[in-house]
C-alpha cells in the first residue's frame, strides 16, 4: 500500500516536471518557427503592399491590397517565357539525371564484374566538387564545346554534377531489394534488362521519386551556370529573371516581393507534397540507419 | 519514409553472390550490358565534370584571359600570386570562420531541435516541415528576402528591433564591416540547419529507445541518458553531418555573392566569391582556375583525411 502510494506520487512529480519541460520545448520550437516563417510571411504579404507599408508595418495586412503588383508580372510576356525556360532546364536535367543514374546504380548494385568498386568510386569523386564551386572550369568547357546560349549548356553540367549523389542514393535502395527476387526473375526467363525494367524499377519507385524531386529543386534553383552560359536574355530562366527584375525595381519592394511570392508559393506547395520523397532521399540512401 | 523501412526490413537478409552460370546468357552479353548501362552516364560525367576539373589544373599554369590561345606559361605563378594576395588570405580566413561557426552553432542547434522535435512530441511533423522548408528555396529568393530583412532603412530586422529597444539606431547589417559576416552566417544557418536536423532525426529514429529506457530504470538522469547513451549512439550521424557541414561551408558562395558581392571592402569575401570576382569578372581565367584548384585541393585533402581518420569505422560494417 505504502509502496504504491510512493510510486504514484513520484510519478506525478515527474509528470509536473515533464509538463514544464514540454512547455519550454514548445516555447523554444515556436520561437525558432517564427524566425523561419517571419521573413517568408513578410515577403508573401509584402507582395500586396507599397514599399512604405512594408517598412512601417511589415507583418500587418495591407490597407488596400495592391493586386496590380501581381497582375503586372503575370501579364508580362517575359515572366511566362522565363517560366518556360526554367521548365525546359528542369525537365531536361531531371529526365537525363534519373535515366543515367538509374542505369549506373543498377550496374553498381546488382551486377558483379571486376573493377566495379573502382569505377563506382570514380563516379562518387564528383561529390567533392559541387557545381557552385566548379562553375569556372565548367564554363570554360561549355564555351569550348560551343554550347553558349544553349540550354544544353546548363542541363548537361547539371546532369554531370547530379550523377554522383543520385547514383549513390539509388544504389543504396537497389541493393536493398532482396536477391531472391532477382533469382526468381532469372528463373522465370527474365534477362538482366528485363529484371531491371520490370522488377527493380517498379520496386524502387520511392527512391526514383526522391531523385526526381531533389534534382528538380537543384535545376529550378540554379543561378550561376545560366548567368555565365546564357548571354541572350530570351533564354533566361526565372532565377535570372528575378535578379533582373530586382535590378529594375529595386526600390519598389512591393513589386519585388510579389515576384518573390510567385516563386515561393508554388515552391512551398511542391515541398508539402514531395516532402516525403525529399526526406527519403536525403536520409535513406547511405545513412546508416 | 516508406523506402527507409523497406530498406531496413531487407537489410539483414544476406546477399548471396549472384551466380553467373545460373543466368541465361553468356559472359560477353553480360559485359555488353554493363558497358551500355554505364556509357551514357560516363560520357556526360566525364565531359562535364571530370574534364573541366583536370583542365582547370592545366589552365592554372598559364596567364590566360580566356579568349586567346594558351601561350604564357607561368608555372606556379598564379598560385604564389594567390597566396600572397591579402584579399585571398582574407577570403580563406572568412571561409574558415564560416566553417567554424557552422560546426559550433549550426550543428548543435540542429541536434537540440532534432532532440526536441525528435521522437514523441505531438506536432513534431509540423515543426520538422517548417524547419526544413528554407532548404528548398533558391539562394536567389533567400538572398532577396534577407536583403529586405537587413535593409538599413525600414528593413524587417530594424523595424522589429526599433519596437523592442527604445532609442534604437538602425544598423546597415550588410554594409557594416563588423557585422556583415555574422549577418550572412545567420542566413546560412536559417537556410541549411534543417538539412542537418533531418539527418539527426533519422539517426535518432534508428536508436532503439529500449536502451535509453533501461538506463532510466537503472536510475540515470535525463542528462546522463543524453550524454552517455543518445549522443554516442548518434555518433555516426554526427560525424556525417560534420563532414557535410565542412564541405558545404567551404563551398558557400551564391548567397554571399547576391547579398554583398563580397563587400563591404572584401569583409565577406570567401574563396569562391574571390574566384568569381578576380577570375571571371576580371577576365583572368588562368588565375581563376588556380583558385578553383586550390579550393578543390582543400576539399579533397579534408575529405580524404576525414574519411580515413574518422568515418571509415562507421561504414566498415554497413557495406
Amino acid at each position: 500500500m505504502a509502496a504504491s502510494n510512493l510510486t504514484t506520487r513520484s510519478q506525478r512529480r515527474l509528470t509536473w516536471h515533464q509538463l514544464g519541460m514540454r512547455l519550454l520545448q514548445y516555447i523554444f520550437l515556436i520561437a525558432v518557427s517564427l524566425i523561419i516563417l517571419g521573413p517568408i510571411l513578410t515577403a508573401v504579404l509584402g507582395g500586396l503592399k507599397t514599399t512604405g507599408e512594408l517598412y512601417s508595418e511589415p507583418f500587418g495586412l495591407p490597407a488596400t491590397p495592391r493586386w496590380e503588383n501581381y497582375i503586372s508580372i503575370l501579364q508580362s510576356k517575359t515572366f511566362w517565357r522565363q517560366l518556360g525556360n526554367s521548365a525546359i532546364i528542369v525537365i531536361g536535367t531531371v529526365s537525363l539525371t534519373v535515366t543515367t543514374s538509374a542505369l549506373l546504380a543498377f550496374v553498381f548494385s546488382r551486377l558483379v564484374f571486376p573493377g566495379r568498386e573502382v569505377i563506382f568510386n570514380f563516379f562518387t569523386l564528383g561529390l567533392l566538387f559541387p557545381v557552385t564551386i566548379a562553375f569556372l572550369p565548367v564554363f570554360i568547357q561549355i564555351r569550348q564545346l560551343g554550347l553558349v546560349d544553349n540550354h544544353l549548356g546548363i542541363i548537361l553540367p547539371l546532369v554531370a554534377f547530379g550523377i554522383p549523389g543520385s547514383t549513390l542514393i539509388l544504389r543504396g535502395f537497389f541493393r536493398a531489394i532482396p536477391s531472391e527476387l532477382e533469382d526468381s526473375a532469372y528463373i522465370d526467363g527474365c534477362g538482366t534488362i528485363g529484371f531491371f525494367w520490370y522488377v527493380l524499377l517498379p520496386l524502387a519507385r520511392p527512391s526514383l521519386g526522391a531523385v526526381v524531386v531533389l534534382q528538380t529543386i537543384v535545376a529550378w534553383n540554379e543561378y550561376f551556370l545560366p548567368l555565365l552560359v546564357l548571354t541572350n536574355d530570351s533564354k533566361w530562366p526565372l532565377t535570372l529573371g528575378i535578379m533582373q527584375f530586382q535590378g529594375q525595381y529595386g526600390t519598389d519592394w512591393g513589386r519585388v516581393m510579389a515576384f518573390v511570392s510567385l516563386l515561393i508559393v508554388p515552391a512551398v506547395l511542391f515541398y508539402i507534397f514531395t516532402q516525403r520523397y525529399i526526406v527519403t532521399g536525403l536520409t535513406g540512401g547511405e545513412l546508416k540507419g | 519514409m516508406g523506402g527507409r523501412t523497406a530498406q531496413r526490413r531487407f537489410r539483414f537478409i544476406p546477399r548471396e553472390p549472384t551466380n553467373a552460370a545460373q543466368r541465361p546468357h553468356t559472359r560477353g552479353e553480360q559485359l555488353l550490358t554493363i558497358g551500355l548501362f554505364i556509357l551514357p552516364g560516363a560520357v556526360i560525367y566525364t565531359v562535364f565534370l571530370i574534364m573541366p576539373i583536370i583542365q582547370a589544373g592545366h589552365y592554372s599554369l598559364y596567364d590566360w584571359n580566356g579568349l586567346g590561345p594558351l601561350v604564357e606559361f607561368i608555372g606556379f605563378g598564379n598560385y604564389t600570386r594567390a597566396f600572397e594576395h591579402n584579399i585571398f588570405q582574407n577570403a580563406v580566413v572568412n571561409s574558415l570562420i564560416i566553417t567554424a561557426l557552422s560546426l559550433m552553432i549550426q550543428l548543435p542547434l540542429a541536434i537540440v531541435l532534432a532532440l526536441m522535435a525528435g521522437r514523441k512530441l505531438p506536432g513534431r511533423f509540423l515543426f520538422r516541415s517548417i524547419f526544413f522548408m528554407p532548404y528548398i528555396f533558391s539562394e536567389i529568393i533567400t538572398a532577396i528576402i534577407w536583403s529586405f530583412v537587413y535593409n538599413p532603412g525600414g528593413g524587417l530586422l530594424n523595424t522589429v528591433l526599433a519596437t523592442i529597444i527604445p532609442d534604437y539606431t538602425p544598423i546597415g547589417w550588410l554594409a557594416n564591416r563588423d557585422v556583415a559576416l555574422l549577418a550572412i552566417f545567420f542566413v546560412i544557418t536559417w537556410k541549411y540547419f534543417g538539412l542537418h536536423m533531418i539527418l539527426y532525426m533519422a539517426g535518432l529514429q534508428s536508436i532503439n529507445s529500449e536502451i535509453e529506457e533501461a538506463a532510466r530504470i537503472d536510475g540515470a538522469s535525463e542528462f546522463g541518458v543524453l550524454r552517455y547513451i543518445t549522443l554516442p549512439l548518434l555518433g555516426p550521424t554526427i560525424r556525417l553531418t560534420i563532414y557535410l557541414s565542412v564541405l558545404g561551408s567551404l563551398n558557400q558562395f551564391v548567397l554571399i555573392w547576391i547579398l554583398t558581392t563580397g563587400g563591404p571592402a572584401n569583409a565577406t569575401q570567401v574563396m569562391a566569391s574571390y574566384m568569381y570576382r578576380f577570375g571571371i569578372k576580371s577576365f583572368n581565367l588562368g588565375y581563376g582556375s588556380a583558385i578553383a584548384v586550390i579550393i578543390f585541393g582543400i576539399s579533397l585533402l579534408f575529405s580524404l583525411g576525414y574519411q580515413r581518420a574518422i568515418m571509415n569505422r562507421d561504414y566498415a560494417g554497413s557495406v
